[in-house]
């Protein structure tokens, strides 16, 4: 249990660290970080299979992307960092205000949470994603091309001017 | 860890909402486009780490991951588009600030 909490309490520094670093780079390191920290926290809840993809696609993928992003547009001066940290944190009373929010909502449901349900006959994520939720994984390949498709329009635009 | 179940329940739950209101935050007073995606992001961290902790809790892990591998796929595909739009956003105004963009203007 103190390695989970542990682990929730680096889980959540990361967002954190993630929201309020300076530069943009450093937000994608701490992304990348906080992503890696969820990886640990789904292996320890038996999700491996999900922890591995979070882990390769969101750490890995998802930072190389943002990172060739940042390189490509233009580099803020500092003095105007300053600036835009001050604007971004003129707004963080409201964070507290959220999370008091937030905290009294989920206080208000009462869900009927059962830890002693009986075990499922077919539990591996293998039969459950080919066999029972197929058409997931029609979608997901649906999205990829749309996604694709989208991607290749609007730098074909790009490559024509 | 299943004698402290009730427990680490609310515990993970508070930090996946912790999480979930750090990336509302982020996308509610940033200004740039950027970082609003990676508000986005956290977004979903918080959203994956419930799905997985509610199969876990209901003894249904596998299809807590497939829905954890969709809500993945999904999650790239939606980042990689808005990240081409932001390019394109930036091509066109020489800046990723929202209040620079002005020619979408009705």
């Amino acid at each position: 249990m103190t390695i989970d909490m542990i682990l929730l309490a680096a889980f959540v520094i990361g967002a954190v660290w993630t929201m309020m670093a300076t530069r943009l780079l450093y937000s994608v390191v701490a992304l990348a970080f906080t992503s890696a920290i969820l990886t640990i926290l789904m292996f320890r809840l038996d999700s491996p299979l999900a922890a591995v993809f979070e882990l390769s696609v969101c750490a890995g993928l998802v930072s190389a992307v943002f990172i060739s992003t940042i390189s490509l547009t233009k580099r803020v001066s500092p003095e105007e960092l300053v600036v835009r940290r001050k604007e971004r944190l003129s707004l963080f009373w409201l964070l507290p205000i959220m999370v008091i929010l937030a905290g009294i909502a989920l206080s208000q449901v009462h869900l009927p949470i059962d830890f002693n349900l009986p075990q499922p006959k077919n539990n591996d994520v293998r039969i459950i994603l080919w066999n029972l939720r197929h058409l997931d994984l029609l979608g997901q390949i649906v999205i990829l091309l749309g996604g694709a498709f989208g991607v290749v329009t609007l730098f074909k635009e790009w490559k024509n001017e | 860890m299943s004698n402290d179940m009730p427990q680490l329940f609310w515990l993970f739950s508070i930090a996946a909402a912790l999480v979930m209101v750090v990336g509302f935050y982020c996308l509610m007073a940033t200004l740039n486009l950027i970082r609003a995606i990676i508000g986005l992001e956290l977004l979903t961290k918080g959203v994956t780490l419930f799905i997985i902790l509610a199969g876990y809790v209901s003894g249904r892990s596998g299809l807590a991951q497939a829905m954890a591998i969709t809500l993945i796929v999904i999650e790239v595909v939606i980042v990689v588009v808005a990240v081409g739009i932001v390019l394109c956003v930036f091509r066109h105004n020489k800046s990723v600030d929202v209040t620079t963009i002005r020619n979408i203007k009705g």
